[in-house]
């Protein structure tokens, strides 16, 4: 079920269309700000609130990099992998992240602290190479600082 | 030399809030557009020679002309800044709303205003977390100050803007794809004819602008197209947002004349190489514009000039591949961008890039062979402006052709020696 404040917010977005199936992206990211991640459940939920057909979101989600169709870890790491980034080292920071979080791209770390994934040019090709932590965007990044950034998440 | 985006910015790149911004003039160009009939706004539009900065170059104040307009037009029209900033390499439309949101916001009233359209929306990158909270904030002080809402300053003009973040695709940059995403949908490109301009958004007329070329709506309004063309060192008016990224001294952005050279550019707002490497090729505005090389250096950036030249100015933002970095594995780096955010609707697209992909990683891990070089120009051919829906194949496949015919020697020698020579 949607929880009232779920609810409220998806209204106050359904109030900006002429028709509230447009907002059924904002939906997903609504539930998934609160919950971490798009379950069938949740999927099931907004559909019938949006009255859509379950399959119909399902291809709408799926679509979209940043609506997650399964569970992601209390932190989600989303390094850049174009083409600034790859010229200015994006390999070396990608090893270093792996290496260091003993996961691969796409994966999630044991204790549930980290997902790792990859993600197109954040624009801010002038500071590659780069990544997001959760909603920060972390720049310049070398094995240092990538040490240090992840010690600010817990 | 006048600058006129990047006027306002304030050191550390916080923004104005609205008194601020109409301290430095901010929101006279609206008191003035307002005065004007919408026929009037989009003339002076036309007469400035202004072209979309999004990367296509069309001009804006023709698009607007197709608007339906008068008693008999349908209604809601609507306008969309198409603020999903997702081309590689391209981090010109962050600067502009990070640090001037009001800037975007004025100029969106202006346009929304010439072709009487009732509601706008900034189509917006969801991983734009900055500009999003800015953009909100100026809304709000927007709508406070009766600059958005009802009777727009008294002029009887009334209009809505609301900010949607995207759920983040490459797609959603694509005029239509961008208008089904919207709608809450995949965000596959549609066909055209119809255009946008008279059925778009929910059917209804539709304007979609770069949020570059929506920053200087205002400001031609408020001084003439004269003035505009007059800003530029080409046919093409105004100033332009250009950037580089990769191995140079000083990787940024800079509003310069419309016009500026590549050489200048790189040599004295880059700051040139970085110590130890040599230029090898640049594209000149983001992922999908065909490289340039050493012989181009003096080239006019601007729409019509880098054309002549083989490639596109694109979105102004270049590239730098330096002489260290193999350009087989930068193009293999781009192609895999393209097949990964092809939306999958037809088959020049997702079946020639994901097997460009493929060959050139093959290249890169030492399987490659002499006739991958002319499948891979097959793919370019197969992938060709006429041959796809949208614009998406034949813009990823100008870096590939382009790489074959200036790199040509590096790709024979993946296939000669068996490996990666840069590894």
């Amino acid at each position: 079920m949607l929880s009232p404040e779920e609810r409220h917010e998806i209204e106050a977005e359904i109030a900006h269309y002429p028709d509230k199936r447009a907002v059924c992206i904002d939906a997903m990211k609504v539930v998934q700000k609160h919950r971490g991640w798009v379950s069938d459940e949740a999927l099931g939920d907004v559909a019938e609130f949006l009255g859509m057909s379950v399959d119909e979101l399902d291809s709408v989600a799926t679509f979209y990099n940043l609506i997650f169709r399964k569970p992601v870890g209390r932190h989600v790491i989303m390094v850049c992998d174009s083409v600034s980034c790859w010229l200015m080292g994006y390999d070396r920071v990608r090893d270093h992240l792996t290496s260091r979080l003993g996961i691969q791209l796409g994966e999630t770390t044991p204790d549930g602290r980290f997902t790792l994934l990859p993600i197109v040019c954040l624009g801010t090709c002038d500071h590659a190479p780069a990544m997001m932590v959760d909603n920060e965007l972390h720049r310049d990044l070398d094995a240092e600082k990538i040490d240090s950034i992840l010690e600010q998440y817990k | 030399m006048e600058k006129v985006l990047t006027k306002d910015l304030q050191p550390g790149g916080m923004p104005l809030d609205l008194k601020g911004y109409e301290k430095a003039g901010g929101y006279q160009g609206l008191r003035k557009a307002l005065k004007m009939t919408p026929k009037e706004v989009v003339e002076v539009i036309k007469n400035s020679g202004l072209r979309g900065r999004g990367g296509a170059g069309f001009p804006t104040g023709m698009k607007w002309s197709f608007v339906p307009t008068g008693k008999d037009a349908p209604h809601p029209k609507y306008l969309c800044a198409n603020a999903d900033e997702m081309e590689p390499g391209t981090f010109k439309d962050r600067l502009l709303m990070e640090s001037t949101p009001h800037q975007l916001i004025e100029g969106m009233i202006v346009a929304a205003y010439a072709i009487e359209a009732d509601v706008a929306y900034i189509f917006l990158r969801g991983e734009y977390i900055v500009a999003a909270e800015r953009l909100r904030k100026a809304l709000a002080e927007a709508y406070e100050n009766n600059c958005l809402g009802k009777n727009i300053l008294g002029s009887g003009y009334n209009l809505d803007m609301h900010l949607h973040l995207s759920g983040g695709r490459y797609m959603c940059g694509e005029e239509t794809g961008l208008l089904n995403a919207l709608e809450g949908k995949r965000a596959n490109p549609r066909t055209k004819p119809p255009f946008p301009q008279t059925s778009g958004l929910f059917g209804k007329p539709t304007i979609v602008q770069n949020v570059e070329t929506l920053c200087n709506i205002h400001h031609i309004v408020n001084n003439g197209p004269d003035w505009f063309k007059g800003l530029s060192k080409s046919d093409d008016g105004g100033t332009k947002i250009y950037g580089a990224s990769g191995k140079v001294k000083r990787p940024g952005l800079w509003e310069l004349p419309m016009g500026t050279t590549i050489r200048e550019i790189l040599e004295e707002h880059a700051g040139g190489m970085k110590e130890g490497l040599k230029f090898r090729g640049l594209l000149p505005g983001g992922a999908s514009t065909d490289f340039l090389v050493e012989e181009h250096l003096d080239v006019k950036m601007d729409f019509n000039e880098v054309q002549k030249a083989g490639s596109r100015m694109g979105t102004g933002t270049m590239v730098v591949l330096d002489d260290r970095t193999c350009p087989v594995g930068m193009v293999h780096n781009l192609e895999h961008f393209f097949a990964q955010e092809s939306c999958g609707w037809c088959t020049p697209c997702w079946s020639g890039l994901s097997w460009a992909e493929k060959m050139l990683k093959g290249l890169e891990e030492g399987q490659g062979q002499e006739s991958d070089l002319d499948r891979l120009a097959f793919v370019c051919r197969f992938a060709a402006p006429g041959n796809t829906f949208c614009a998406l194949a034949p813009g990823a496949v100008e870096p590939l052709q382009s790489a074959l015919k200036y790199f040509r020697e590096d790709f024979e020698r993946h296939v000669r020696e068996k490996r990666c020579p840069w590894r």
